[in-house]
């Protein structure tokens, strides 16, 4: 059985499994991580948004044998940790303007938002409604006014 | 002012045997003997508020206005009802095992809120869980209907406020004081001089030796601190940190991922299966099973279930509809349609009429049907999201031969619900499949199972004729015709139960379980003459998966009429704010309506190809008003994203909503708010296209749900003061007026009226995904979109 090491919110792991297993599989079955959610499984919904080396990707549609030993990956679990504090800013501004229903899609738009306010920076400009129409993830729930204004929000804190 | 009075209004309730002239309401509960104190109320003491209604030609009262759906749900509760208990711990948090399934729509934050108002305690010292199938209730463990807080508003206060009185009495045993110089604060029985007692001290001294009935009076509404003021979810730090728990993700021992191998077409069976053995050698998977529904696999990761999904080589048998196609089914439901029945009349009335068709809607959450199931030869262990879990224990037992008292259903924390989890049908294939193969499973639907095998809103049509004159509107008549609704699972069983005893109906069981649902839920609200308002639904309940989502009939109901009301208007050459103004039945709706069309600046200029419109609604003791804006230029409507469909924008939505007393501003806004983006998708992007007995749609890139793109830039929510001082509804209350304010807004816009929906239907704007092998592999090139 093929043996592949990365680092997972901080830690190096090492796991035991097929090369073309799909990392999201591999963070939730096997290492136990559950913050990353499953929706579709063809990178359409984006539930299970992480970071890789801190650009936010989707481990439904990444092979864990395409994952490099160097890879540095962050789900929802280790987000407080790159700012070392108890809370992500944007955690924070989710929690202020209380944005969670069910909550299933949560972790992925969290993360898909602190990446997409890198983005518009990394462009020049802060994170605005144009940016903010760019974000894939799907809420059921239908939270979208709320996530609207804490994107704004957080990206303000960040 | 005519007053619309319930026949019910005026009787009496268990629980509640006071005149209005005598002061203030005792209620009856219980103390619970327990090591510590257990205060407990019964459930279904609410009470049915008066309606009012006047103006233009008063139209009778409807089925709904009397009696409605919430009504029927609490009757229900009544005669089987049973304890729900606050139980105080000896740290001094109180707990409160509900029965009732929370899927985002924040029942047990409202829960939380009721017993920190009458125990005086701190919201974040109250733990409210989820209670596990509770046999004894009946048919009062049942999350329908957005009925929760109404049905539990005085239950869970009377609870609570029979343990504040047990606590001060407790304290004042040992503080040497009487009861009345003695107050309760955040947790602590304080007296003259700073003495005081935690809670936590005196859990164990204010236990009861034995269960008794003991009376309560409830704080009066004028003291409310808690109640009525916006408050965050009690479970928002788990969900933005992703320690929130879901089914699938219970590390229950051995219960291995779980996925099954579907039909090409709905509700197909498996033939034969041509390779297990070689599909059971591959890599990660343990175990395969031919279950009623399909061939289930067992693996160590849901990706390898996928692959050994996809691997295995079935021959089909055909399903139940695999000769219909949208096209046979709208034909069925036309041949089906009951004829208008009012005459013309005469050369001085006018008449507007209107055919409009919704087709098929997908209902699943995003969090996909998920279950725990460990099978055991003399017992079963269920755990999963259930909206009825009674119900759900009897059909485990009912497979398995099993007596119910060996089978444990536990509730989990649904991540959406919309109606989905109403039905078992996931539980019963974990069942079945933890049985065949002798092991503990955790069986989750792929996204393609959801769209292709999972429950719908049925296709219907709604069929309106009104006519006016000297500037009354004198009849109003609509005819809807739908494709059966599947009442079956949980729901069924209320109404057959009651449809026979409730008095405007009154006519047995014989009307079947959709009339009478129907019956309790529309109305038309507008004083109109003479209203009429028929279903006849075509196919039996289970040819088609059929369910409610989010709402059972009124958003579609409700948007075929505000359509025509905004012709009527404009016939009658009135402003449609104005005619609705005039014409709405009932104050509190004339109240919210006046409410968005002052904060949405109604009648503001707007630029061609974009308009606004408002509409209004009443439901589950309250109502709404909805105004819209929307965008219909074409470099909006055809504005390009990758895998997504654009179209029309609603840029701005303003709200507002009235439901007799709000326990939580903040979630009721967020409700509203959710609806919203409902109605924004049944009118615009969302629908299932049929073809050949197959649903062409099979993921989120083809099932167009609002995402991002298509979310107003503003969305605007008020929530009204308090009216009636009783809570109403909210999870489903918000679509109906803002599907309808939608189609509206696009009619303004564009100038044309609306007929289908939604609107994009009829274009297929994506490559159906094949149906053998069943599933989408997942795809290897993630990396190259990560930003």
């Amino acid at each position: 059985m093929p043996q592949h090491t990365f680092i997972v919110n901080g830690k190096q792991v090492t796991v035991d499994i097929e090369d073309d297993v799909r990392l999201l599989w591999v963070l939730r079955d096997v290492l136990g991580i559950n913050g990353p959610k499953y929706g579709c499984g063809i990178n359409v919904c984006k539930a299970c948004t992480c970071h890789i080396n801190g650009k936010a990707f989707n481990p439904c549609s990444v092979r864990v044998g395409d994952v490099e030993p160097t890879d540095e990956i962050t789900t929802i679990e280790g987000l407080p940790g790159t700012v070392d504090a108890d809370l992500h800013p944007m955690q924070e501004a989710w929690l202020e303007r209380d944005v969670a229903q069910c909550g299933y899609c949560q972790p992925g738009q969290i993360m898909a938002a602190v990446a997409k306010v890198r983005q518009a920076r990394a462009a020049g400009h802060e994170v605005g409604d144009a940016d903010i129409d760019e974000i894939r993830n799907i809420c059921r729930c239908g939270t979208y006014a709320r996530i609207r204004e804490a994107i704004k929000s957080g990206a303000q804190r960040m | 002012m005519e007053q619309r009075r319930s026949p019910r209004s005026g009787l009496s309730r268990p629980g509640n045997s006071h005149r209005p002239d005598m002061g203030r309401r005792r209620f009856l509960g219980y103390l619970v003997a327990a090591p510590t104190l257990a205060a407990a109320a019964q459930l279904g003491q609410s009470l049915t508020s008066p309606r009012e209604a006047g103006a233009a030609i008063p139209s009778p009262p409807e089925p709904s206005e009397v009696y409605d759906l919430n009504d029927l749900l609490t009757l229900a509760a009544t005669p089987t009802s049973n304890l729900i208990a606050v139980v105080l711990n000896k740290d001094g948090t109180a707990s409160f095992d509900m029965p009732r399934a929370e899927s985002g729509q924040g029942i047990t934050t409202m829960a939380a809120m009721l017993i920190a108002e009458e125990l005086e305690l701190p919201l974040d010292k109250i733990d409210v869980t989820l209670a596990d199938a509770r046999p004894e209730l009946v048919f009062n463990q049942f999350t329908a209907g957005s009925n929760t807080t109404i049905s539990m508003y005085n239950p869970i206060r009377v609870a609570a406020a029979i343990a504040r009185q047990q606590l001060l009495r407790a304290a004042a045993i040992q503080l040497d004081e009487t009861v009345t110089r003695l107050t309760p604060h955040l947790g602590f029985i304080e007296a003259p001089g700073g003495r005081k007692l935690s809670y936590g001290d005196l859990a164990e001294l204010a236990a009861s030796q034995e269960t008794k009935e003991v009376e309560t009076e409830l704080k009066p509404r004028s003291q409310f601190k808690i109640i009525g003021t916006p408050r965050n979810r009690i479970d928002a730090l788990d969900a933005v940190t992703g320690r929130k728990k879901f089914a699938m993700d219970l590390d229950v021992p051995d219960a291995l991922p779980t996925m099954i191998c579907r039909p090409p077409t709905i509700k197909g069976t498996v033939g034969s299966v041509a390779n297990v053995d070689a599909v059971r050698e591959m890599p990660g998977v343990t175990d395969v099973a031919t279950i009623a529904t399909g061939v289930a696999v067992r693996a160590k990761t849901f990706g390898q279930c996928i692959d050994a999904a996809n691997a295995l080589e079935v021959s089909w048998n055909p399903g139940t509809v695999d000769g219909e196609s949208d096209e046979t089914v709208l034909d069925r439901i036309k041949k089906a349609e009951i004829p208008l029945a009012v005459p013309k009349l005469g050369p001085l009335t006018g008449v507007v009429e209107g055919e409009f068709t919704f087709h098929f809607r997908n209902n699943a959450a995003l969090e996909p049907n998920t279950a725990v199931a460990d099978v055991r030869p003399d017992s079963a262990e269920i755990w999963a999201p259930l909206q009825s879990p009674i119900l759900c224990q009897q059909q485990v037992a009912e497979q398995l031969g099993l007596p119910v008292s060996a089978v444990t259903v536990h509730v989990e924390q649904a991540g959406g619900a919309f109606g989905r989890r109403m039905f078992n049908d996931v539980v019963l294939e974990a069942t079945e499949a933890s049985r065949k193969m002798g092991k503990p499973v955790k069986l989750m639907w792929h996204r393609t199972d959801e769209c292709r095998q999972g429950r719908m809103h049925p296709m219907c049509t709604s069929r309106i004729r009104a006519s006016y004159a000297g500037g009354n509107v004198l009849t109003f008549e609509q005819r809807h015709t739908s494709v059966a609704t599947d009442y079956t699972q949980g729901f069924g069983e209320i109404i057959t139960a009651l449809a026979g005893k409730v008095p405007p109906l009154g006519q047995g069981n014989e009307l079947g379980f959709s009339v009478p649902v129907f019956e309790l839920t529309v109305n038309v609200p507008y004083n109109f003459g003479v209203v009429t308002q028929l279903l006849n639904e075509t196919y039996t309940y289970d040819t088609f998966p059929t369910s409610s989502v989010r709402n059972l009939v009124n958003p579609d109901v409700r948007t075929a009429q505000e359509l025509i009301v905004d012709q009527l208007a404009a016939k009658m050459g009135k402003d449609p704010y104005e005619f609705r103004r005039a014409f709405v039945d009932d104050e509190r709706v004339r109240a919210v309506l006046d409410k968005a069309a002052e904060v949405g600046e109604w009648g503001r200029a707007m630029e061609p190809n974009t308009a606004q419109a408002i509409t209004v609604h009443k439901e589950y003791k309250g109502a709404t008003a909805t105004l819209v804006e929307i965008d219909c230029r074409p470099e909006t409507v055809n504005r390009k994203i990758r895998n997504a469909v654009t179209g029309p924008r609603v840029t701005r939505v303003v709200m507002a909503v009235d439901t007799g007393l709000p326990i939580n501003p903040r979630g009721l806004e967020a409700q509203m708010q959710g609806g919203i983006m409902d109605g924004i998708a049944q009118t615009l992007t969302s629908s299932l296209h049929l073809k050949d007995g197959t649903l062409l749609e099979g993921s989120w890139d083809d099932y167009f749900y609002t995402r991002h793109w298509n979310a107003p830039f503003e969305t605007k929510v008020v929530v009204m003061p308090p009216t009636t001082g009783e809570p109403g509804g909210a999870g489903e209350f918000g679509v109906p007026s803002s599907m309808a304010a939608v189609a509206c807004a696009y009619a303004r816009a564009t100038g044309t009226v609306p007929t289908s929906f939604p609107i994009n239907h009829a274009t297929l704007s994506f490559t159906p995904k094949p149906t053998v092998p069943p599933l989408p592999p997942s795809p290897t090139n993630g990396l190259k979109f990560a930003y």
